[in-house]
């Protein structure tokens, strides 16, 4: 009798429960395999962070689904001729989750926080200072004319601090408020679990009238990503970003409840590809690394390995955005001219090559490195296949230089200037840095070429220099591009407004709603 | 007694101390350091910033500067800060150490309740059917794999009937609601883990407590109880099986490590937010504080259990008393 009681207290439950409102308010659960240190996306880059902190924290700028940037605290902006300054006329109304209003103080403080102390330094590298002539007005001078600034500016890469808070003297990179932050996005923490979750809740006070919709965000942690495609099959989570196994985007794809899309990852760019370590013998000649180029199949590592979930990459720029030069050369398969090329550079009788990848991905990085090993057999290249057990041991050996061919997946983060020039530049070269030119690639062209994009104001200018950019790596191939991350987003169909701007989940989320009662 | 306490204790300090120390050497035997990870986790970083975060932690001093410093800070109770998550190590550990002993004694209880029962019920019949189907129910238990069973459990009482939810402790939705929904859900979580923790221990519990009692079964005193004329129930449970218990009680002790171990498995099968996946996490990531936090309060929970198993020895055995 006690047991029925207690079993109908559940039902009630349920039926009572917040997550059966009405259109408006009602909880959104994200799921993410992936643990943010904190939730401070001033000092930290990467997706963890930044799905929470674009939340918490309010920016400049945001951006729609066409690269095109929208009002956020700054209602306009205006660049000046020579491109030495940006004035930003911030919003009036904009106040943080303690109440105290945001300035352009704040929007200054910020920015250069996040120059000195975020991992991405070409973002605000030309910021000289930053004035604030009255409380809605911040004016960034800049040594060179910098067009990369306005992605900048972005949510997931300008969060605006509260000067009151971190202008304390403390590390911003270890400051207590990174696990406790107050800001002026649309939702407000309620509670940080280390690995486990992230509570956030309306900010009734948010300066956009009527939104967020939404009154809870719950962003929950599952390491496992069978349990997580459960949870989403059985209605405990709504919406599951970042997947890219193909196993898991078809399985989500077959629940009618469910919608499965690529779009909202332009922005992050991220691109799947093979390295070459320029500074090894074997590898030094470009006549080799095309040789490679021309033996492997894009086609077959996206149809196949992947099965169809992910598109091809043929350049270092991501595919989807405006600067991409759609005609670089493809190296469609020609064994003959591969092994020819091999005979050319002197390796007519073939060579051993091993190859590493990042442990943990295994469809993207561990059954491509697999495929090389069969597939560059066909040209004499006996490759072995080296395995981490884990990333750091991954990231020491490829840091260090100490690899000949390796697999890895970089994002190029909005503007080329923040995530494609590291790749490239001979004055990225840095021993025991990840990410950085671990290929040791020196082109003094290149270096010439990136370094005038950076500071090119006209867009069509600059996308001409990016165009004269990807012919000659695409010539030299210090790396040979596969494919675009098969990003995608399972969310549930009776959501309104899915996350799909360009940065699509790293956005903050203070338009969507349920359409009908969940 | 006091003295045999004592002297347990002081052994148990001595092995805290040595699990300790190994820890610190083992995990810097691994390939990469913190530095790395946070780096890697920022996006990649330049060479000075590397340099500043292995400063912050001491990483660029002498290995056995960095272990007399660890030692120094943890004899006055402080067990240092994560790398990875800027927090002191033993707020980490406090909030994962209560789901952990949540699974540990609900496993514990599980298999000691049923596997004495499937005992005890095979030994009254020892050639009968009940008591060959224990066997073979005890040997598959022994041979499966924890995580195996819990992957198992998960697709058929979370995906083909789902019936039970599969990830965390407790529908985080729920948590304004009352204590009693809190419970239900969390004992409604708690479920699938702590059978699939439960099974293995749950043979040899079946299997030590079959044994002991056809031991038991054949003495003298059940002769004379039953030629007394007392009921079988008083038999079986009054006489025979307080003293079989006996070595149940020894092994359910010693088995204490082992079910810390498995829980690691099953809390990461399960998303259990316990010590076990803290410590996985810590590992990929070369958190050492952590770790080292983890294994310390692993190491001194199997010290207090085996301890409160001697005492336990001592209660239940009239014989041992008057030992010190």
């Amino acid at each position: 009798m006690k047991f029925a009681r207690i079993l109908g207290g559940v039902a009630a439950l349920a039926l009572l429960s917040p997550f059966a409102a009405a259109a408006d308010g009602g909880s959104l659960v994200i799921l993410s395999t992936q643990t943010p240190r904190h939730l401070n996306g001033a000092v930290q880059s990467g997706t963890a962070t930044a799905v929470p902190s674009t939340q918490l924290f309010a920016s400049p700028l945001r951006y729609d689904a066409e690269w095109n940037p929208q009002p956020y605290l700054a209602e306009s902006w205006e660049v000046s001729e020579d491109g030495l300054s940006v004035t930003l006329n911030l919003v009036k109304n904009a106040t943080f989750h303690d109440g105290k209003p945001v300035t352009s103080e704040d929007v200054a403080f910020s920015i250069m926080t996040t120059k000195e102390n975020h991992p991405f330094k070409s973002m605000f590298a030309p910021v000289e200072t930053i004035e604030t002539p009255d409380a809605h007005t911040a004016i960034i001078r800049l040594s060179k004319p910098h067009p990369a600034l306005l992605l900048a500016l972005s949510p997931a890469l300008a969060p605006v601090l509260p000067k009151h808070v971190y202008g304390d003297g403390q590390d911003p990179k270890s400051h207590p408020a990174n696990s406790a932050p107050i800001g002026s996005g649309p939702f407000m923490l309620e509670s940080f679990t280390p690995g486990e979750a992230t509570i956030l809740k309306k900010n009734p006070n948010f300066f956009r009238e009527g939104y967020p919709k939404l009154d809870e965000i719950i962003i929950r942690i599952v390491k496992d990503e069978n349990a997580l495609l459960i949870a989403m099959e059985n209605g405990e989570a709504d919406i599951f970003p970042f997947m890219t196994s193909s196993n898991s985007i078809k399985r989500m794809q077959g629940v009618e409840r469910l919608t499965v899309t690529d779009q909202g990852y332009a922005g992050i760019g991220p691109i799947n590809w093979l390295a070459f370590n320029t500074k090894s013998e074997k590898l030094s000649d470009k006549r080799v690394r095309q040789a490679i180029a021309y033996a492997i199949d894009r086609d077959f590592i996206t149809k196949a390995l992947m099965r169809g979930v992910a598109q091809q990459q043929r350049g270092p720029i991501i595919e989807s955005s405006p600067f991409f030069d759609a005609s670089i050369p493809a190296y469609d398969v020609d064994l003959d001219k591969a092994k020819a090329l091999m005979a050319e550079a002197g390796f007519a009788d073939g060579m051993e090559l091993s190859v590493d990848y990042i442990p943990g991905n295994d469809e993207q990085q561990k059954n491509v490195a697999e495929y090389l090993k069969s597939q560059l057999k066909k040209i004499g290249i006996e490759v072995s296949v080296r395995p981490s057990p884990d990333f750091p041991t991954w990231a020491g050996r490829v840091s260090s230089h100490d690899f000949e061919l390796t697999m890895d997946v970089v994002f190029n983060w909005g503007d080329p200037v923040i995530g494609v020039h590291r790749t490239y530049l001979s004055t990225n070269i840095v021993p025991g840095v990840i990410w950085s030119n671990t290929q040791s690639y020196a082109n003094a062209k290149v270096d010439e070429i990136l370094n005038a994009a950076a500071v090119e104001g006209d867009p069509e200018e600059r996308k001409a220099l990016y165009a004269e950019f990807q012919q000659i790596v695409g010539d030299e191939l210090p790396i040979y591009w596969l494919n675009a991350s098969p990003y995608h987003t399972a969310y549930d169909s009776r959501l309104g407004n899915p996350p799909m701007t360009i940065w699509g989940p790293m956005s903050p989320l203070d338009e969507v709603y349920w359409k009908e009662p969940k | 007694m006091a003295g045999y306490l004592l002297r347990r204790l002081a052994y148990g300090l001595l092995l805290m101390a040595g699990v300790v120390i190994l820890n610190f050497f083992l995990i810097r035997l691994a390939p990469g350091d913190p530095a790395e990870v946070i780096a890697g986790d920022m996006g990649g970083a330049t060479a000075e910033v590397l340099a500043a975060i292995r400063a912050d932690y001491g990483l660029d001093q002498p290995l056995l500067v960095q272990l007399g410093r660890y030692l120094g800070a943890m004899m006055q109770g402080d067990l240092g800060e994560s790398y990875f998550f800027n927090r002191p190590v033993a707020e980490l550990i406090g909030a994962r150490i209560g789901p952990t002993i949540l699974l540990v004694l609900a496993a514990q209880v599980i298999s000691i309740t049923i596997g004495v029962a499937m005992g005890v019920m095979a030994a009254r019949k020892p050639n009968g059917v009940l008591s060959g189907a224990v066997s073979v129910v005890a040997t598959i238990g022994y041979a499966v794999p924890v995580f195996w069973m819990g992957i198992m459990l998960i697709i058929l009482f979370a995906s083909i009937i789902p019936i039970f939810p599969v990830e965390g402790m407790a529908d985080i939705r729920l948590r304004n609601e009352g204590w009693l929904e809190r419970m239900i859900d969390i004992l409604h979580h708690l479920a699938l883990p702590a059978f699939s923790l439960a099974v293995i221990f749950l043979a040899i519990y079946a299997r030590l407590s079959r044994a002991s009692m056809l031991d038991v079964l054949g003495a003298d005193y059940v002769r004379t109880a039953r030629a007394k004329g007392a009921s079988e129930r008083s038999v079986l449970f009054r006489h025979a099986l307080r003293n079989a218990a006996l070595p149940v009680i020894t092994v359910a002790g010693l088995q204490f490590g082992g079910l810390l171990s498995g829980a690691l498995l099953v809390e990461t099968v399960f998303n259990w937010p316990g010590m076990g996946t803290l410590a996985f996490d810590a590992i990929l990531r070369r958190d050492y504080t952590l770790l080292l936090g983890v294994l310390f309060c692993a190491a001194a929970m199997v010290v207090i259990a085996n301890i409160v198993t001697d005492l336990a020895y001592r209660l239940a055995d009239p014989r041992l008393r008057g030992e010190t």
